[in-house]
């Protein structure tokens, strides 16, 4: 897996991440020149993000307005 | 100057070298010269690179299309970093006899591996799709 700092999203959920490193034991040799990269969406099975930097309350207000002005 | 902040764009990174994974396992490394919604890249004066181990090679391949359902990743290359890879770079003969040679001993790791389960009365379902990532 790839390990960066989330730089852009667009709407296909394509990913544009700085700063890479591989996080498995580098059996992955390809990577070594590679700062930033671009990742498909349609190939993203996942991404982790680290907990403690995702404000829940946020996210769960921003999700609920969504919803209503979805219904709209 | 981003046309869209905040969007995703490969529009930035023309004309700069690349490497590209592809969905069946290849490293193709070129100039990044056209691009579109889907990803569809065109690269110049391509190379498609072979890793086994620590030793590589390069094909020469010209001019590529990719199709951008087939791409997984595309990253752009530091040529700073690409001159002090750990990597050791061999003939193309070389590389392709030690890919076989890898292929082979993943095969029978695999037969292995099904006839263990098989012993055990289980089995893995066959993915339907030719996707090394």
């Amino acid at each position: 897996s790839i390990c960066g700092t989330l730089h852009s999203v667009d709407q296909y959920l394509n990913i544009k991440l700085t700063d890479i490193s591989v996080t498995d034991p580098e059996k992955y040799p390809h990577m070594l020149s590679v700062k930033n990269c671009f990742i498909r969406g349609s190939v993203v099975r996942y991404v982790q993000l680290p907990a403690d930097e995702v404000d829940t309350q946020l996210l769960q207000d921003a999700a609920r307005k969504e919803a209503l002005q979805q219904k709209q | 100057m981003n046309y869209m902040p905040g969007t995703a764009s490969l529009i930035e990174d023309i004309d700069k070298k690349h490497l590209v994974l592809l969905r069946d396992g290849r490293t193709l490394i070129g100039f990044l010269r056209s691009i579109d919604q889907f990803a569809n890249l065109v690269l110049h004066q391509t190379v498609e690179r072979i890793h086994v181990g620590k030793k590589y090679g390069d094909i020469p391949r010209g001019i590529f299309v990719v199709r951008g359902e087939n791409v997984v990743l595309l990253g752009e290359i530091d040529l700073e970093k690409e001159s002090d890879t750990p990597l050791q770079q061999v003939s193309i003969e070389e590389i392709l006899e030690e890919q076989r040679v890898e292929q082979q001993t993943k095969l029978e790791n695999e037969k292995l591996k099904v006839q263990a389960l098989k012993d055990r009365g289980l089995s893995i379902p066959r993915a339907d799709t030719l996707d090394e990532y």
